[in-house]
């Protein structure tokens, strides 16, 4: 698998997510719709890193950094979350409505 | 294999009904996409997914939709009314990327072996240096945050 395989894999995975998080109800699964674009784009850097050239590294570098900045993401965005659902008791974000009212 | 993991774990992501069934096929995807990382040769990268993915944000991920799902019976309809709006964008979105991917002559040579871990130690803690110590600065923000946020609010200051 080349190049171009790894790629379309990396697309794949980042249309998949970016649908999840417009398509569905959830507020925890649209967290992890992020998680799969983010995962989607540390593939894509990884691939290009390993097919730049002999010893270059600073592809890898940033899927480390990406991930270190995936996981604070997630922690903030859980807590969040979790913050609202105790105050709505729900987890279904369109009945996140009081401002239209 | 690996491919068909990713992929399919990323479909079964966004279709499952149930969101514990989603949580475990987000587990196959990033175990799925550790294994594509040892193919890319990119070793420390697949350790990190496989200790700070499937370690710590899946275990994260299932404590909060244990804590806050009451249980199998009457599962809510998991899509919004404009889902076919957001398929039609997304696939728009996939198709123009995925041409542009494919039809760009990106100059790859061949797959290099793999990724020195000397190399990579020295680049890291010298040329990047300073996000690295920024990533830790953001890091405590986000512990501090996190316990912030997720404390239960005081009688006084409780909204509603």
């Amino acid at each position: 698998m080349g190049l171009t395989g790894y790629l379309v894999v990396s697309i794949l995975l980042f249309g998949i997510g970016a649908f999840g998080f417009l398509a569905r109800r959830n507020a925890i699964l649209m967290l992890i719709c992020i998680e799969l674009m983010l995962n989607a784009v540390n593939l894509s850097l990884v691939a290009f890193n390993a097919f730049g050239g002999q010893g270059e590294v600073t592809g890898a570098i940033f899927a480390l950094m990406i991930m270190a900045v995936a996981a604070a993401e997630a922690t903030v965005g859980l807590a969040l979350v979790m913050a609202i659902i105790r105050t709505r008791q729900t987890a279904e974000v369109d009945e996140y409505s009081d401002l239209k009212e | 294999m690996l491919a068909t993991g990713v992929v399919g774990g990323g479909l079964a992501v966004v279709t499952l009904r149930n969101i514990i069934h989603s949580a475990i096929a987000m587990m196959v995807c990033f175990g799925s996409l550790a294994g594509m990382y040892l193919l890319l040769g990119a070793g420390i990268v697949a350790a990190a997914q496989v200790l700070i993915y499937l370690g710590a944000i899946s275990v994260l991920i299932l404590f909060a939709i244990m804590l806050t799902q009451a249980g199998d019976a009457n599962l809510p309809a998991p899509f919004h009314r404009q889902v076919w709006l957001a398929a039609v964008v997304t696939l728009v979105a996939i198709g123009l990327i995925g041409w542009v991917a494919v039809t760009t002559d990106w100059g790859a040579g061949a797959q290099a072996a793999s990724v020195l871990l000397e190399e990579l130690a020295t680049t890291l803690f010298t040329d990047f240096a300073l996000p690295f110590e920024i990533l830790s600065l953001l890091l405590l923000a986000a512990i501090i945050g996190a316990i912030y946020l997720a404390r239960r609010p005081e009688e006084d200051e409780r909204v509603n």
